[in-house]
């Protein structure tokens, strides 16, 4: 615990990584308190025909859609939307992907190596292809964006666990465990992975600006969460046939976006930074 | 001006090297670094300067002031580097680059293993050296942009290549033609060093700085180089500037040794007066804690202090035997033994030593 | 030969991994909710006739004999046909594949020309102004939505400005076809003002696609030459004087663009994934748009025929960077 307000500290000196971290707990308490602070919290199911396509005022701070909804609340409830996804994509990636790179970074054998090639196939094609190909067969859904992003997220995190637990592997205090006779689980719980943790948080960060881009990506495509769910993705689709005179019907969504993940971004930067310096060269070099 | 090259050093007696009343620091994140403090040094034409002291005492500093080559966070407090007459710390900067670095001032580095760039054949990055600094260079060949687009004749070229491989012949490299193809990863150490000494005689400088030479290389290896860096510069009539931290190296290759102490200058003698009369207290514990057979090893108690904190006037006095208060408020002043050795000391050892 | 030895493993290795992923594509494209041979049949379609629909189709056998037969289909080149366009998926993609490669080169173009040199300022101007501004447009051009950018590109300089056409690959004819490129096609032919379209036309969409593939570079590029700057050979060649820009952008360069050039693989995925959004905001003829479009009809075949064809080109530029990683470091060639 005083570790993690010792990181925290840290953290909060680099403005960059501050102002990630405060982006972030902004998007969850926006998620979270969406229908307090949302001006028109019905905005999401109701149509109101004769509001449509409204230049943003008073009223509706960003406009109406082509629904005559207020676009602000929208967003403001699309959070949820991408908060949701980001976090169970990213979680179930990272449950995925983590044992089995403990595990074939640890043994030697066939078995780390046939792993290690399992992860190379779903990385043989890049992350959004292969997401296409899951939520165009299974339907457009949420549960199916974060299905189709899980299941092509989580090489990352083995690849992540395997490198380190492999360069651990080889440590003279690992040695010394084994020749002990620690049992591999107790050494792999105790000693490995804490030293894993902070690639592990890095990388969940990060992967979360990139998963919140995928999905909304697929959200543009079609193939994210149907009508008239207010996914930020399908908001800016929807968007376009009425370009260029409701420009605002674009801009929302996408600023919404871009500050999301930059906040991961930034924050995972920092944390990168904080963490371990040895994380950054390693980043580079290897 | 014109390069220093075929630039007669003035009366024979006169110094090659003046450094005077240096004062470097670095600003850090602890503090600023006071990291030399009015250090003085000079290197006839022809000699062999030793300077000896343990690792942080400024040595690696002091070369770098003198090449030109400090780190961004460095700063001249005062003092000047005299060379042939020009001081170098006011010398502009292209000028310094140009004529005075890798021309008249050469440089054989600590570390053999890294101070070749891994992915280039040893021809390239001798010839890279020979282009803009071998004798036969003119004025002509211009620097072009940024090193770019300058003119290398190939007159010229071949006959810098020539010399090199001579030179190759003369460090003892076997098979030169052979080497210059090779990437220094297919080269030992001894070798790279021996590529080293060649490529700081191929200027024909006035003065090679020396920084640890033989530090990284085995026991064996480091009398060979040793060796073949005397001759060769006592061939021609070059200075060398030797750091390092190891008194018997110092021995076998010095004319004249300078001790410096966390960036305090405390001695000066020529080598055998070094090794029998030893006057300073620091010098005389170094000397001391050389491993001599049927005696036990000495040392000296205590640390290298911090640089951001250091100790007032002599810096040695928090762990010398023979501190008094006048040692805490002033360094003492250069005292004159005769026969070119000074001491710096309010209460230098005098009597034969026990060595 | 080391590098011929290399080529070989690694094709060697790019087989079982296309396999596993048509395996995963196949699966995939069974485990559909609803059942394709009732929807085909029709629904007055009674049980026995789906049944026999079923087994016509061949659909009835184990999903392992289906693989294997999925697998012998493809090796013939035979991706399946859409059910849009009725024409074999391969057809459509090849036919529509240079126009995607064409964009991507330009982009990857954009990223290293552009990003190199500006990864090199920002190491050597390190935590100065040029830095600061570089790491906050890095961490912005990662940060933005590549088909939201593209459409406030759109809506700018097309729309309001009308600096640039706001669609496809060219308006009016296009050059006559020899390498399927026009930039080339367009050169080749001498015209003038059919180049000046095309490259109209290829500018918006290029830049948009080479904006998160630009941060990388720059991001890689100056961690790479700040490490570099570390090291001995540098400040041996500073000491002897040898000239700083050529210390830099000779020596350092190339010691630090290793480390960049293993990550054009990953550039590559990154742009590849990009085109899929970009070529369907800016109607681009390519391959990525073709899967859009495979997308809203609904057309199954063709969007597994796209994954499997997007696997393949990228194994191919995969085998192309790692090769050129051992041309670059000779100590692979040596050692």
């Amino acid at each position: 615990m005083k570790a993690a307000l010792d990181i925290l500290r840290k953290l909060l000196r680099d403005p960059a990584a501050a102002a990630g971290l405060v982006i972030v707990l902004l998007l969850v308490a926006v998620a979270v308190l969406a229908p307090l602070i949302a001006t028109h919290p019905e905005a999401v199911w109701d149509m109101n025909p004769r509001q449509r396509l409204l230049p943003p005022s008073e009223a509706y701070f960003f406009g109406t859609d082509r629904m005559g909804a207020d676009i602000y609340s929208r967003i403001l409830f699309g959070a949820r939307i991408t908060l949701t996804i980001a976090i169970t994509a990213v979680g179930a990636a990272l449950l995925i992907g983590v044992p089995i790179g403990l595990v074939s970074g640890w043994r030697q054998s066939w078995l780390g190596e046939a792993l290690m090639r399992i992860s190379d196939i779903f990385l043989a094609v890049p992350q959004i292809v292969l997401a296409i190909a899951i939520s165009q067969t299974l339907g457009p859904s949420i549960e199916n964006v974060i299905l189709a992003l899980s299941v092509t997220y989580w090489p990352w995190f083995t690849r992540l666990v395997h490198a380190e637990v492999h360069s651990l592997r080889n440590e003279t205090f690992i040695e010394a465990a084994i020749a002990l006779g620690v049992p591999a689980w107790r050494i792999i719980l105790l000693h490995v992975l804490p030293n894993v943790t902070s690639p592990i948080i890095v990388r969940t960060s990060i992967g979360m600006g990139f998963t919140i881009l995928t999905a909304s990506a697929l959200g543009f495509l079609g193939l994210g969460a149907p009508p008239p769910a207010p996914e930020w993705g399908r908001m800016i689709s929807e968007s376009r046939e009425f370009l260029p005179e409701a420009w605002w019907y674009a801009l929302a969504p996408g600023l919404a976006i871009f500050l999301v993940v930059m906040g991961f971004n930034l924050l995972g930067d920092g944390l990168r930074d904080v963490l371990d310096p040895r994380i950054r060269r390693a980043s580079t070099g290897r | 001006m014109s390069s220093i090259h075929g630039f007669a050093v003035q009366a024979p007696g006169d110094n090659l090297l003046e450094v005077e009343n240096l004062r470097v620091s670095f600003a850090t994140e602890h503090g600023v670094a006071k990291v030399l403090d009015g250090v003085n040094l000079t290197i006839r034409p022809g000699e062999i300067m030793g300077l000896v002291g343990e690792s942080g005492c400024g040595k690696t500093t002091l070369a770098n002031a003198i090449l030109g080559i400090l780190a961004n966070n460095a700063r001249r407090e005062a003092g000047s580097i005299r060379f042939a007459g020009e001081d170098l710390l006011t010398m502009p900067r292209w000028q310094a680059e140009s004529e005075i670095r890798g021309r008249s001032i050469t440089f054989i580095p600590q570390d053999p293993f890294g101070s070749f760039n891994p992915l280039f054949p040893i021809r390239t990055q001798t010839m890279e050296v020979m282009k803009w600094k071998s004798p036969r260079r003119a004025a002509r060949d211009g620097r072009g942009i940024a090193g770019f687009f300058s003119r290398y004749p190939r007159a010229r070229r071949s006959a810098d290549a020539a010399a090199v491989l001579q030179m190759l012949r003369t460090v003892q490299i076997s098979k030169p033609e052979e080497a210059f193809g090779k990437l220094p990863h297919e080269f030992s150490g001894g070798q790279r060093q021996r590529l080293m000494i060649a490529l700081a005689l191929l200027p024909q400088p006035e003065l090679i700085i020396a920084d640890e030479p033989t530090t990284a290389l085995d026991a064996t290896i480091q009398a060979q180089i040793l060796k073949l860096l005397k001759r060769l510069a006592k061939e021609r009539g070059v200075s060398v500037l030797f750091t390092t931290h190891d008194l018997g190296t110092a021995y076998e290759i010095c004319d004249r040794i300078t001790v410096l102490y966390a960036g305090q200058e405390v001695e000066t003698a020529p080598v055998d007066d070094f090794f029998q009369r030893p006057h300073h207290p620091y010098t005389v514990r170094l000397l001391e804690s050389l491993p001599h057979p049927g005696r036990e090893l000495r040392e000296i108690g205590g640390e290298i202090p911090a640089l951001v904190d250091p100790p007032a006037g002599c810096r040695f006095h928090p762990r010398c035997f023979r501190a008094t208060e006048e040692c805490l408020s002033d360094r003492p002043a250069v005292t004159p033994l005769g026969g070119g050795h000074q001491v710096r000391c309010y209460h230098p050892i005098t009597g034969a030593s026990r060595l | 030969m080391r590098i011929v030895a290399l080529i070989l493993k690694r094709l060697a290795w790019l087989v079982p991994t296309l396999a596993g992923l048509v395996a995963i594509v196949f699966f995939i494209s069974r485990v559909i909710p609803s059942d394709p041979v009732a929807l085909l049949a029709g629904e007055t379609a009674s049980l026995a006739q789906i049944e026999l629909l079923r087994q016509k189709l061949g659909l009835d056998r184990p999903l392992i004999v289906q693989l294997l037969d999925y697998y012998r289909q493809l090796l013939s080149g035979d991706l399946g046909t859409s059910l849009f366009t009725t024409r074999p998926v391969w057809d459509d993609l090849s036919a529509r594949l240079p126009a995607t490669i064409e964009l991507t080169i330009a982009a990857m173009i954009v990223a290293v020309a552009l990003g190199i040199p500006l990864g090199v300022l920002a190491a050597l101007y390190r935590n100065r102004f040029v830095d600061h501004f570089l790491r906050v447009f890095t961490v912005a051009g990662l940060a933005v939505a590549s088909f939201w950018l593209a459409l406030l590109l759109q809506l700018f300089f097309a729309m309001d400005l009308r600096w640039f056409p706001l669609q496809a690959r060219i308006t009016g004819f296009p050059p006559p076809s020899l390498s399927g490129f026009y930039v080339v096609d367009a050169l080749l032919e001498g015209n003038v003002g059919r180049l000046g379209n095309v490259l109209a036309h290829l500018t918006l969409p290029a830049l948009t696609l080479a904006l998160p593939a630009l941060a990388t570079v720059v991001r890689f590029t100056r961690a790479g030459v700040l490490e570099t700057l570390q090291r001995s050979f540098v400040m041996y060649q500073r000491a002897m004087g040898i000239p700083v820009g050529l210390i830099v952008w000779k020596y350092v360069l190339r010691n630090s663009l290793i480390s960049t050039v293993t990550q054009i693989g990953l550039l590559f995925g990154i742009l590849l994934a990009g085109t899929v959004v970009i070529e369907t905001v800016f109607q681009w003829p390519g391959i990525g748009g073709y899967a859009f479009e495979a997308i809203l009809h609904s057309d199954y075949a063709a969007v597994m025929g796209f994954t499997i064809y997007a696997g393949v080109v990228f194994g191919i530029v995969n085998l192309i960077v790692d090769i050129g990683h051992a041309v670059l470091d000779p100590r692979e060639a040596t050692a």
